[in-house]
């Protein structure tokens, strides 16, 4: 009996520790246990900072009341958040993260994670409940977030006509906004001046002829690599009128395929050349076309703005260019939006919706995203800022997204992007004999892929 | 329950065990007291973890492992469970339920679309179905609270009305209105959303009248405005079904995770959630000869995978052993120690570096060893194969050699003596003595070995990602040359593509293990027969 009480004891006394260590939950938004030091300093803070608990007053303006908080001081922070985004962009967010905690005592928790794992990890813990309150993403996503029920509508009316429409609409769905664009983006022709000052060439094979008198290791690269790169080659791919979705009445995509027929046999075919000039190559990816771009070992390369900010950082003189034309029509790119999404099941989306819908819409946040990202601005005040209108990079893209394609966000993309890009790496390497057959094969799989999934 | 056979006991192991008996507070009771009061604080611990967060399951289990954990170390008569209950614990958390959850998804249709609970695909189509009337200007409103009842309250015609998602608007007594706004309300309190109630808030839809295609109000965040909302569909929580509100077509629960109409249609816009399915999955792979005949193949390459592994990798390790067993050998220490070298890199970065150097285009085998050759390593099926077996043989053999060593030391000496003495010739000794003995002890190791590399899915995964892929690959279900069961299992989840088929893909595993379990099982069968030629 005596051992048992001492048991009982010793067991009570430790839970009791390891509660106090790990009582970290979210019932209390301050906590009753303020010791003595803390409650010493809450109100030294408190005297010279004129009331931190700012009252509730003027809601007309739309906003709830903004106060000012002290966030180094943990009494202070009245509920957080937590934000999932990349190592691109985690930077660009501290100030607007700072501001909000600063204005509304909510502390933006910003977790870095590598940009591939954000989709699949997203999916899998907001399905089991967890996961962020916000994510950062492409606009591309919101088919699978959408008919898994992962994301939360946003109502996006207050700010609307702040927004360029174009990446509004990326991220709605019928008539519905379910994320917060923050940045537009394309790819483009990029020009070393060291080694080329001038292009003459209307046309994509003159455009390699060019590329090949300049006498470098390589003429013009598209990046590829073992998985394909079916984003990067689209510009050609439009350029012969293979477009990779009909489109319905008001321009949105529906789930029959276009690339297909002849348009698409022609593209294949040029592919195929494509590969034997080297301009792509399973081998060559986008860290090999980084290389040899700042080596300078190729004149011209197809890329984003997400290269050309370090090269123009790092002292390269470039010049950014629209795509030409391979098969006579214009060579249109894929323009890719950026934003942030509302997680379904988010632990606090009150705080959440404020921080995406009254912060990271604002000029500013998106500007400061701009001078770390280089994609444009989503917000039309930022866009028309001298700091990207007198940019002849920025200028360049913005050409060269000419008449730029929205990037499908159709749940049916998803079952395009893998076996596109693998076809055409089978194509470029040269692995099949017959392009065309090979591209009607890929067509035919993908629309059975795309049935099976919509059953 | 036998008895266990009684040892003669010693005088001082006889007092310890007075002393157990006794209840006295010896060193070791002492220690076993501070163990298992930790023990018992973490599970408590626990305890009070799982019923803050509400998970039934885990606080029973919890609170049963606890019970009998202190009851096995407290009670006099449990002494096999002594020795037995850690293992048996650690086993049902991380064998035994992972089998029976693994078992459990592979019956349902968990995966893309079928991802979360019906609750929470319900809250998800209404709203999602939930679009603002484009003709109908907002209402100024206030959020009252009595109690833990949310209220909107607004002023129609200069009348305070206030209404739930239940009850549409309806007058309201005990208003005060200021300038078209109420400023006060008797009995209720006029509260701001915030980030507490705003979960609830959000569920709170007051419709505007009894007819529901009025639509109905919820307020924003400032919780001073509300726009009106239009549903597209309405769900009817007696009968469980949608109703579209244009066409007035019903949908319901078609038992396989999604609404449906009558004719099994998927609804429009429809969020699925994770539903049982019976043993579907297991039929897709058995009568689906799409599936089946690949996997077939995959599993032919598997079995000579795992087996050429575990053979080279063991012939390797064996011969080095065997010559650097030799006293005759100088600087035997530090040749052993380069040998395992490899072993003490992680495999998957080995793997990445070998992918790397196997590069057709930049890789330094081609560049250094083939002066440029273009060989295309893991771009030819035979070729990627071959990557595969020896990249496998530089990462396995160190292990190989080091069983190999030790057991090769306690060989007795005495045994090769005699042979030599007999007269045996080297080889003689080695077949018939070395060997057997060598095979007695290595032989569970081998077997282990095989099970490992018939689910070594890191090597695969970061060396080939299982390509080359048959034709243009375009077919995404379709195996690659070097793809083993696992990562095979991994391609058919569909984890990369976003559309992962988790129920699937488990039915796959299950599949495997009971494989794996009958190989290993004949296998050890087997080594029994060698102890007893030995």
């Amino acid at each position: 009996m005596k051992r048992l009480v001492a048991v009982a004891v010793v067991a009570l006394g430790l839970t009791a520790g390891l509660a106090a260590c790990g009582g970290g939950d979210k019932s209390g938004s301050g906590g009753e246990s303020t010791t003595s030091a803390e409650a010493t300093e809450e109100a030294t803070v408190s005297a010279d900072d004129d009331n931190p608990a700012a009252d509730p007053a003027d809601a007309d303006d739309g906003n709830p009341a903004a106060g000012s908080y002290d966030c180094s001081d943990a009494s202070q922070i009245q509920g957080e958040i937590t934000v999932w985004v990349d190592e691109t962009r985690i930077t660009a967010l501290q100030p607007a993260a700072d501001l909000f905690c600063a204005e509304q005592g909510v502390k933006v928790n910003l977790i870095q994670k590598v940009f591939d794992d954000l989709r699949k990890d997203f999916a899998s813990q907001v399905a089991a409940g967890s996961g962020p309150d916000i994510t950062v993403g492409a606009n591309d996503w919101l088919g699978e977030f959408k008919t898994n029920g992962l994301v939360a509508p946003i109502d996006l009316s207050g700010v609307a006509d702040q927004l360029s429409p174009a990446a509004l609409g990326a991220f709605s769905s019928e008539g519905q906004a379910y994320g917060v664009p923050y940045g537009t983006e394309n790819i483009a022709l990029v020009r070393n001046n060291a080694l080329i000052s001038e292009t003459k060439a209307t046309t994509f094979d003159e455009l390699i002829e060019e590329g090949k008198a300049v006498g470098q290791k390589y003429s013009v690269i598209i990046p590829m690599g073992d998985a394909g790169d079916a984003y990067h080659m689209y510009p050609i791919q439009s350029s012969f009128g293979a477009e990779v979705f009909e489109t319905d009445a008001e321009g949105d995509y529906t789930d029959t395929l276009a690339m297909g027929g002849e348009a698409g046999h022609k593209f294949a075919e040029y592919l195929a050349k494509l590969g034997q000039e080297g301009v792509v190559k399973s081998t060559i990816t986008g860290d090999i076309l980084g290389q040899a771009f700042t080596a300078g070992e190729v004149p011209y390369v197809i890329t984003g703005p997400w290269n050309t900010s370090t090269w123009v950082a790092s002292g390269m003189d470039i010049s950014v260019l629209p795509i030409p034309s391979a098969g006579g029509e214009p060579a249109a790119p894929f323009m890719g939006v950026q934003g942030f999404y509302l997680s379904a099941k988010a632990a606090n989306a009150f705080d959440a919706e404020t921080f995406l819908v009254d912060y990271l819409t604002r000029a500013d946040v998106q500007l400061e995203l701009y001078k770390l990202g280089g994609r444009m601005p989503a917000n039309l005040e930022a866009l028309a800022d001298p700091s990207i209108t007198d940019d002849p990079v920025a200028k360049g893209f913005a050409e060269a997204a000419g008449d730029a394609q929205v990037q499908p966000s159709i749940p049916a993309m998803n079952q395009v992007w893998s076996p596109w890009g693998l076809t055409e790496v089978a194509i470029a390497d040269g692995k099949v004999t017959d392009p065309a057959a090979a591209w009607d094969e890929m067509i035919t799989n993908i629309e059975t892929a795309i049935a099976e999934n919509a059953g | 329950m036998s008895e266990l056979p009684l040892k003669p006991r010693t005088q001082k192991s006889r007092k310890a065990a007075t002393m157990a008996v006794a209840g006295g507070w010896g060193p070791g009771f002492i220690v076993k007291l501070i163990l298992m009061a930790l023990i018992d604080a973490i599970g408590i611990f626990g305890v009070i973890q799982a019923w803050r967060a509400g998970s039934t399951t885990i606080l029973v289990v919890a609170i049963i492992l606890l019970l009998v954990v202190n009851y096995v170390y407290f009670a006099r008569r449990a002494i096999p469970g002594k020795y037995l209950v850690p293992g048996m614990v650690f086993l049902l958390i991380f064998q035994v339920y992972v089998m029976l959850y693994t078992a459990y998804v592979s019956i349902t249709n968990y995966g893309d679309q079928h991802m979360g609970s019906k609750d929470a695909a319900i809250t998800a189509i209404q709203s999602q179905h939930t679009a603002v009337a484009p003709d109908k200007d907002p209402y100024a409103i206030v959020v009252l609270q009595k109690g833990t009842d949310y209220y909107l309250a607004t002023v129609v015609d200069g009348e305070a009305e206030y209404g739930t998602s239940d009850q549409p608007l309806e007058a309201l007594d005990g208003a005060t209105i200021t300038d078209g706004k109420i400023t006060a309300v008797d009995g209720y309190d006029i509260v701001k959303p915030d980030r507490d109630n705003w979960d609830t808030l959000q569920t709170l839809a007051v419709p505007l009248s009894d007819d529901a295609s009025q639509g109905f109000l919820m307020t924003e965040r400032n919780g001073t405005q509300a726009k009106v909302y239009l549903p597209t569909v309405r769900y009817d929580k007696a009968a469980d079904t949608f109703t579209d509100t244009e066409t007035g077509l019903v949908y319901h629960d078609g038992g396989k995770g999604q609404f449906v109409d009558d004719a099994g249609k998927k609804m429009p816009g429809s969020v699925g959630w994770r539903a049982v399915i019976g043993f579907a999955n297991y039929k897709t792979i058995f009568a689906d000869t799409k599936m089946m005949v690949p996997l077939l193949k995959v599993l032919v390459w598997t079995i000579c995978f795992a087996f050429l592994s575990v053979a080279t990798t063991f012939f390797l390790g064996l011969i080095l052993a065997l010559v650097f067993n030799s006293p005759r050998i100088k600087g035997q220490k530090i040749y052993r120690t380069l040998m395992i070298l490899p072993y003490a890199f992680p495999g998957f970065m080995t793997a990445l570096l070998w992918k790397a150097m196997l590069n057709r285009d930049y890789g330094v085998i081609n560049k250094w060893i083939f002066f440029g050759a273009e060989i295309d390593w893991l771009g030819n099926p035979w070729l990627a194969r071959l990557s595969i077996i020896l990249v496998n043989l530089w990462l396995g053999y160190p292990y190989m050699f080091l069983v190999c060593t030790g057991s090769l030391q306690s060989i007795p000496s005495e045994m090769m003596e005699s042979a030599r003495v007999d007269g045996a010739p080297p080889l003689r000794q080695f077949r018939s003595i070395t060997l057997p003995l060598l095979f007695i002890a290595v032989a569970p190791l081998l077997i282990s070995s095989f099970a490992f590399n018939f689910n070594n899915f890191n090597l695969i995964f970061m060396l080939t990602g299982g390509g080359p892929l048959p034709g243009t690959g375009s077919d995404t279900k379709i195996p690659g040359a070097t793809d083993i069961l696992i990562s095979e299992v991994y391609r058919l989840a569909g984890v990369d593509l976003g559309t992962p088929d988790y129920g699937l893909a488990t039915a796959l595993s299950i599949l495997i293990f009971v494989l794996v379990g009958a190989i290993a099982a004949f296998s050890f069968r087997q080594t029994r027969k060698l102890e007893e030629m030995a």
